[in-house]
């Protein structure tokens, strides 16, 4: 016992020195676990989308506008990429010298620029250029000025300009379609935007897109009937003629009589949808569709059509035209050159209007309106161009004698340019009237009958007398080509009632070839000032141009080619050989290689 | 006895290791594909801007009313109204 020491180790230690122990490692591990807790129940939702805020993105697919184009796709529209600058306006004024540098590049005043600036000092975004073309764009952002970024968007362009300019019309700020075919055909043209949640890494690349996405959908392309070679030809011609005859306005309309495909709709005064501040001018109207006219004598032709197809008249009937007048009740009728006993064909190519009188009086009001009915002069053509104009067409049973008599050549009743042509159009057609259309691939609408084959190319013979030495119309000739046309030379209404002594509309409507009709045109010309105003004279020759160009382009064979030249002149080659007399040094071509 | 126990985890947490790697490298194949898609989009995001531009060049270019005047002016054309025989003998 005496040798045995006390063990050390044995000595019991307190008891509390556990629990302190025991206590102080609990208590962390509680703290861990409550602070676990807190992050991954309480607070879980609020940190995941911290968390996503920093590298989730949601990226905008954007949507392209579709094209417009022409029959053949040229693009009448077109979205381009372009870039607006916008600037932090307090970073950019702290570097004065970028300041002058970008308004240098940007063309501005660099004092007034850095006005600009600083009187938008407070904000955090100033847009400070319209959108630019791309290059012009990266050429500013290169000069690293602090505070700088460009902006990515989409313009329009319209690279046919004035040209088609009334027809495509165009599109808001915002892209969306204001006018015209852009406007009508804006749910087919207009994309939806479309957006995927992406996972950025730090520099920003996309390094995972397994999220949600909406992909975007393009606008569709919209492709018109309209030929842009035949409408500049006669955009080009109007803007002539317009200019010529000191005119206040005109329009031109040419359609394929077969199909009603329009080829060319063009009116001035025009507008370059190119230019913003053009658009608010009475250029943008779309006078072709959207402005209405009596029709005058251009209506006389559908009178003999319906005469004709109820059996009344023949095309041999003869009617008195003396004494070139003619009382019906109140209204006296005049002719400017008494004609005497004239046929039908006589009465249409002088365009007698006491002729024209006393065949609608004969056939009776409710004839004459049925015949326009037929012609579709009182119903839309559903072009389905915005604002089209109503046609005017009072029930017969509203006419008396007076109202039947000027009915019959032309006036009491208001028609848009396409009624006419499309009325033209049964006739070119043999009767079968056509329905007109601006859009390609557009459900087609199957023709109406609108008189017989017969009497429709029984009135065509007889228009071919007003393109004749003796009819109204002989500027609108088309060398190689049989016409059927007819003249208007229509009074306006004035503002106070009645109608104006010295304010015309000149009206020229006809198709060609005469034989079998393949294209038909109509030319007004608003108010010419320049001294003539019959149709004849001042709407015609533009007919004859724009008509003779369009056969030409759509290789229509001429109908009236004079017998070939006697082969006396054994040079001359007997095919015809264009050149141009400067380049007369190039031998012609053989006939084998003209062929 | 014992080995044999010893096997199946064994077995099994190699086989866990080796699909973690593999996750791993599917991983990083599956960004390095999204890089270069992405990078493939931004192509064509360029193309279709340029297509744009080339386009309208294109229209600007050969605008009727251009061709018209140049060759008028410079070529010295003319657009004949009739047929017109030209030739060099008289």
């Amino acid at each position: 016992m005496s040798g045995a020491r006390p063990n050390p180790v044995a000595e019991p230690v307190a008891q509390w020195r556990r629990w302190l122990v025991l206590g102080v490692l609990s208590l962390g591990a509680a703290t861990v676990v409550g602070r676990a807790f807190q992050l991954q129940v309480l607070e879980r939702d609020f940190l995941r989308q911290e968390g996503n805020k920093r590298h989730i993105r949601t990226m905008l697919i954007p949507a392209h506008r579709g094209a417009v184009t022409d029959r053949r796709g040229e693009p009448l529209a077109l979205s381009a990429p372009v870039e607006s600058l916008w600037a932090v306006p307090s970073a950019l004024l702290d570097s004065p010298q970028h300041v002058t540098a970008l308004a240098k590049l940007l063309n501005k005043n660099p004092r007034g620029f850095e006005k600009f600036l600083e009187q938008r000092k407070d904000r955090k975004f100033v847009y400070i250029s319209d959108p630019l073309p791309p290059a012009d764009a990266q050429r500013a952002l290169s000069l690293k000025a602090p505070g700088v970024f460009s902006e990515p968007a989409y313009a329009r362009y319209y690279p046919a300009g004035e040209v088609a300019g009334q027809l495509v019309g165009f599109c808001g700020r915002d892209g969306d379609g204001l006018e015209g075919i852009e406007k009508s055909q804006e749910t087919l043209l207009s994309g939806k935007a479309g957006s995927r949640r992406v996972i950025r890494d730090r520099q920003g690349r996309v390094v995972d897109d397994t999220l949600e996405s909406v992909a975007a959908a393009s606008g569709k392309d919209v492709q018109l009937t309209i030929d842009l070679r035949i409408q500049y030809l006669a955009y080009r011609e109007l803007k002539a003629a317009v200019a010529e005859n000191k005119a206040k306005g005109g329009l031109i309309v040419v359609a394929d009589s077969t199909t009603g495909e329009i080829l060319a709709v063009a009116s001035q005064p025009g507008f370059n949808p190119n230019n913003p501040p053009e658009r608010r001018s009475s250029g943008t109207r779309n006078r072709a569709i959207v402005d209405s006219f009596e029709p005058g004598s251009t209506v006389k032709p559908l009178l003999v059509a319906q005469a004709l197809e109820l059996g009344v008249f023949q095309p041999t009937s003869m009617i008195d035209t003396n004494p070139g007048t003619y009382k019906v009740g109140a209204l006296t009728v005049r002719d400017v050159h008494p004609q005497g006993v004239v046929d039908l064909a006589k009465m249409l190519a002088k365009s007698s209007n006491v002729g024209a009188a006393k065949v609608g009086l004969t056939i009776g009001p409710e004839a004459v309106w049925n015949g326009y009915q037929r012609f579709g002069l009182g119903e839309p053509v559903y072009s389905g161009f915005p604002g089209e104009v109503n046609p005017l067409l009072r029930h017969y049973s509203e006419w008396g004698q007076i109202a039947t008599a000027t009915a019959s050549y032309g006036y009491g009743l208001s028609v848009n340019a396409l009624h006419l042509v499309r009325a033209y159009a049964a006739l070119a057609n043999d009767g079968l009237m056509p329905h007109l259309r601006l859009v390609q691939n557009e459900q087609a609408t199957p023709p109406q009958r609108a008189v017989s084959a017969q009497t429709a190319r029984n009135v065509r013979k007889m228009l071919e007398g007003v393109v004749s030495p003796d009819g109204t119309g002989i500027r609108a000739a088309i060398p190689g080509y049989r016409v059927s046309a007819k003249t208007g030379t229509v009074r306006k209404v004035s503002e106070t009632g009645g109608y104006h002594g010295d304010k015309h509309q000149s009206v020229f409507i006809g198709m060609v070839p005469a034989e079998h009709p393949r294209l038909v045109g109509l030319v007004m010309i608003d108010e010419p000032g320049a001294g003539a105003y019959y149709g004849g004279l001042v709407a015609g020759p533009v007919f004859s141009r724009v008509m003779q160009g369009a056969a030409r382009q759509l290789q229509i064979p001429p109908d009236d080619m004079p017998p070939p030249p006697p082969r006396t002149m054994v040079q001359q080659p007997p095919a015809p050989i264009v050149q141009v007399a400067q380049h007369g040094s190039l031998p012609p071509p053989s006939p084998e290689q003209a062929r | 006895m014992k080995r044999g126990a010893m096997l199946l985890p064994m077995m099994l947490s190699i086989a866990v290791v080796t699909s973690a790697l593999a996750v791993i490298r599917t991983k990083h194949e599956n960004r390095a594909l999204v890089n270069e898609l992405e990078k493939l989009r931004g192509e064509q995001t360029r193309l279709d801007m340029e297509w744009a531009q080339l386009q309208l060049e294109e229209a600007t270019l050969s605008h009727n009313a251009r061709v018209d005047r140049l060759a008028r002016e410079q070529l010295g054309m003319t657009e004949p109204r009739d047929y017109v025989i030209v030739g060099d003998r008289p």
